[in-house]
């Protein structure tokens, strides 16, 4: 996954809360059996009409957030249906951090688990950023080395998961990680399926 | 003596591989040992690819099934012919996983095949004291067996396939507690309805909610499913209650139970599977079973309900921050300020799903079908939630109440809840459904969807609009 450290660009605002991963990324896009092709389903029915037409209503066809980098977003954001490919589209589309309150715990863990920045910051702060933003497109700078966020006349820092931001910015090899402790595992299986013989007794 | 615990943190602590952190708190970064886990053929795709990029196999083939239930067609007149290309590639490469890696796979035809969490427990599988993880959200569902169930996306399917772990933060604890009885009419799902209104749909972020009180035990295994199930509608990340006798009694029946003899050495430890008198959570809510009405949704997200005797909201009464929100989902859904829930009228009528489609929410809705039609112009469908359930109620004749009622008794899948087969709402159409989420687009471009109970599907199906389902079978519930 590729690494975050610290990232300048365009910001974007989507306000409404428990925006979901159905909308996120609509069924449609969901037939694949990789992770290609996943940037054209992002938002796709917010992005296009019925007929296919672009809805000029809709932020992110704004000719000036056509490089859009960070997503302003409302509470809740990403909740919902556990389809990792929302995060794939994210990332496709050239997102690569999004900035809010509170996000689906099922969306968070797979934005980590693919290097998808996700800031939690209180209400206010997302409020602030909302306001300095107004209906414009600002440039957003997100240092994850120094925890700081600068838009305009606005910078502060924040707090993030030290295990999170650590993953961020070095991309680690999480199940290879994992598998450092294999002999743990090991000797932990045997122990608890030993003392509890009935898990075992339903298996083909 | 140690401090009491929660049940959470029971079944937490012993599934402890290694603590990075030793904290032992909310918080706490830890390796969790994962006993079983479901795989479907829209999530698990590109796990399987990444194991075999890495070159690496299944830790414990035998702790996964397989099952196909999301993309599947539930047209009974039809073998595989709706599968569009994307679908029928989804289900080889299920298959394909499966005999390569050695999991066993249920696949579009076989007689176990159903949705994943219905055909988990029905089974047997779902065992107390468990730690399930699956790629779906809904994996919520075992904690009505006492077991930590949870969904996952597919990193970490791959990782849980790799290592039988997943690194996992341990989560902070909520009680809602839930006494008195819930009156005639009203089912589980308009309890977790009413729970997710009242806390909305962040209400329980970041926690593990364990359901207790007298209306909870009350309630048969497979409507605790229900509330279980839905509790990630309001956030919950887990959703747990202590199992009792009846959760014993429901494995007993099943297929691939323990034998009796383990059974019964399981039911001795499995009395700790409760929280310690005195376990303290970081939230409490109660709530009184009497005062729940039957629900129904008008909005866009599942907190957007209301009992069938209300009205349409008035976005100017509700506070400030849920005004914009109301706004977009009055037009999306079509509907104005104050109209009564019971004047809206419906296309479609649909029961089926993870929620609410056992067998027991079939006997519901054809307690109310019975002797009645599907009003005029309303097109009515169900799906049981398993080939096994679709058969069970054959053999009680359930089946003919539906069809005669005018219902098309489809076979199994995921189906109208999410529509990624060819079952799906035309623009603007209508729906009472019995499902879980009433986002827009999730039953189809436009689709309008209304959530409610089985039986109150039943209501509306009869009625052609929105119907207080205690008014149809008033002598019944007298």
């Amino acid at each position: 996954m590729e690494r975050f450290i610290r990232l300048s660009g365009r910001a974007a605002a989507m306000p409404a809360a428990n925006i979901d991963t159905d909308v996120i990324m609509p069924k449609a896009f969901l037939k694949g059996i990789d992770r290609s092709g996943l940037a054209a389903g992002l938002f796709h029915d917010l992005r296009f009409d019925e007929n296919g037409a672009v809805r000029d209503d809709f932020i992110l066809n704004r000719a000036d957030m056509a490089e859009t980098r960070f997503l302003l977003v409302g509470p809740n954001f990403g909740c919902g249906s556990s389809r990792e490919h929302a995060v794939w589209g994210m990332l496709q589309y050239g997102i690569r951090g999004i900035i809010g309150s509170s996000y689906g715990a099922i969306f968070a863990d797979n934005a980590a688990n693919n290097g998808l920045l996700l800031l939690s910051l209180p209400l206010e702060q997302v409020a602030a950023l909302m306001a300095e933003l107004g209906d414009g497109a600002g440039e957003m700078t997100v240092d994850l080395d120094a925890q700081r966020i600068a838009m305009g006349a606005y910078a502060a820092g924040f707090d993030i998961d030290p295990a999170t931001r650590r993953a961020l910015m070095l991309g680690l090899d999480r199940i290879g990680e994992t598998l450092t402790h294999a002999d743990r595992i090991r000797a932990f299986e045997k122990a608890y399926l030993g003392r509890k013989p009935w898990l075992m007794g339903a298996e083909r | 003596m140690s401090a009491p615990k929660t049940l959470y943190d029971k079944i937490v602590d012993e599934h402890r591989i290694l603590s990075f952190d030793e904290s032992g708190e909310a918080g706490e970064r830890l390796l969790l040992y994962i006993d079983r886990t479901v795989l479907n053929e829209y999530t698990s795709p590109q796990a399987f690819s990444g194991l075999r990029a890495a070159g690496r196999a299944p830790w414990r083939p035998a702790a996964s099934l397989g099952v196909v239930d999301h993309v599947n067609s539930t047209n009974p007149d039809s073998e595989a012919g709706e599968l569009d290309d994307g679908a029928r590639r989804q289900i080889e490469y299920l298959g394909e996983n499966g005999r390569d890696f050695g999991i066993e796979i249920f696949d579009l035809f076989d007689p176990r095949q159903g949705i994943e969490h219905v055909v988990m427990p029905e089974l047997g599988l779902v065992l107390p004291g468990m730690v399930i993880a699956a790629g779906d959200s809904h994996s919520t569902t075992y904690g009505a067996f006492g077991v930590v169930g949870f969904g996952i996306g597919t990193s970490d399917i791959e990782h849980l396939l790799a290592t039988q772990t997943l690194v996992y933060r341990r989560l902070r604890t909520m009680r809602i507690t839930i006494d008195g009885t819930l009156a005639p009419g009203v089912t589980a799902k308009d309890l977790i309805m009413e729970v997710i209104r009242r806390i909305g749909a962040d209400g329980a972020a970041g926690h593990a909610v364990e359901f207790a009180g007298e209306a909870i035990g009350a309630l048969g295994v497979e409507a605790r499913m229900t509330i279980c199930n839905m509790a990630v509608e309001c956030g919950a990340r887990v959703a747990l209650m202590a199992p009792d006798d009846k959760v014993v009694e429901y494995i007993a029946g099943c297929p691939r139970a323990p034998s009796a003899g383990l059974l019964a050495q399981a039911r001795a430890e499995w009395q700790v599977l409760r929280s310690d008198p005195g376990a303290r959570f970081d939230k409490e809510i109660a709530l009184d079973a009497g005062d729940i009405p039957p629900m129904v949704s008008w909005g866009t997200s599942p907190d957007q309900s209301l009992a069938i005797t209300g009205i349409v909201p008035d976005p100017d009464d509700l506070p400030a921050e849920r005004r914009a929100d109301a706004i977009r989902a009055m037009a999306y859904m079509g509907l104005a300020p104050h109209t009564p829930l019971q004047d809206i009228a419906i296309d479609r009528a649909f029961i089926g799903s993870c929620t609410n489609a056992r067998l027991t929410d079939l006997r519901d809705a054809a307690r109310i079908l019975k002797g009645r039609k599907v009003a005029p112009g309303v097109r009515a469908m169900i799906s049981p939630g398993s080939s096994g359930v679709r058969r069970a109620a054959e053999e009680e004749g359930i089946d003919r109440i539906f069809i005669e009622a005018g219902f098309e008794w489809r076979r199994s899948g995921c189906s109208l809840c999410l529509a990624m087969n060819d079952d799906s709402l035309a623009p603007g159409e209508r729906c009472a459904s019995s499902t879980n989420r009433n986002f827009e687009g999730r039953q189809g471009i436009g689709g309008r969807t209304h959530l409610m109970s089985p039986a109150m599907v039943a209501a509306a199906a009869v009625t052609g609009r929105l119907a207080d389902v205690r008014e149809l079978a008033a002598e019944e519930f007298d």
